[in-house]
């Protein structure tokens, strides 16, 4: 009986469990929500030692996936993360633009489920009649389909934090390096150079 | 997928991604204005310490400080 204290008191409540069970259908149209326990696992150890409680797997610490609504929500959901802190942690935001590799990407609540790399530049949140801007190193953008939309940058700065003559100065040394670049990889870093400078410039003086 | 397809260029000149990040991210904190740049600098310095052997005999170690 003690020998299980510790497993029941790590194991979730009756009513996660019922959650978690995969023939509960939440939103029939959606892709089911996959169970946490893995049944053959389950099955198999049963059978070879039928005395012992099956470990957990993996694939049981794992949270199923979030059902996607039926209705599009109102309002977005942000997380916008760096190494170092969290900027953004679950606000309610009316729209989000993404500088993605292909474009500035506009994020509305509804939208499609997107990865998104993100080159360096501007990201700004709008919530009612403010905008938020930050200026964004390079990261990834991850939009779910129930309108979370998770940001992870590498580095980001709210852009009155920028120095212009810093930048002019930068982009003066990565042309020049680049003129003078011999090997295909200081090419490379001098060009990375001109243009994170260039995306510097354009956000500062473009506003 | 772009497996064919065009590839960036710091990957055709054999930089990784997370090498191509990460100038990225140090190119953006040089120029920050001064009090964030400093506390960028506390952040991000790396310490280490490396010790070269030759002839199985340590030789003296040399300690780095690096902020990129």
């Amino acid at each position: 009986m003690y020998r299980q204290a510790a497993a029941r008191l790590l194991r979730p409540s009756s009513a996660s469990l019922l959650r978690n069970c995969a023939s509960i259908r939440w939103f029939s149209a959606e892709p089911v929500v996959e169970a946490n326990v893995d049944e053959a696992f389950v099955e198999s150890w049963k059978k070879v030692a039928p005395n012992l409680d099956p470990p957990k797997t993996p694939l049981s610490f794992m949270e199923p996936r979030p059902p996607t609504p039926s209705a599009i929500p109102g309002k977005l959901t942000v997380n916008f993360v760096l190494p170092y802190r969290s900027e953004i942690a679950n606000k309610e935001v009316d729209m989000v633009i993404i500088p993605a590799t292909n474009g500035q990407m506009g994020v509305l609540p509804g939208h499609v489920t997107t990865i998104a790399e993100l080159k360096p530049g501007l990201l700004s949140v709008h919530q009612d009649t403010e905008v938020t801007k930050y200026f964004v190193s390079g990261g990834f953008a991850f939009i779910h389909a129930n309108s979370v939309t998770d940001i992870v940058a590498v580095e980001a700065v709210p852009i009155d934090q920028i120095d212009l003559e810093l930048v002019q100065k930068g982009m003066a040394e990565s042309t020049q390096k680049l003129n003078a670049a011999t090997t295909d990889l200081e090419k490379a870093e001098a060009q990375i150079g001109v243009d994170v400078h260039n995306a510097l410039n354009v956000v500062i003086t473009g506003q | 997928m772009a497996s064919t397809g065009a590839v960036t260029f710091w990957r055709s000149a054999g930089m990784t991604y997370n090498a191509y990040s990460n100038i990225c991210a140090a190119i953006v904190r040089n120029c920050l204005k001064e009090p964030y740049k400093s506390e960028a600098v506390t952040r991000e310095t790396v310490h280490f310490t490396t010790t070269n052997w030759e002839n199985g005999i340590q030789g003296k170690p040399v300690t780095h400080e690096i902020f990129k």
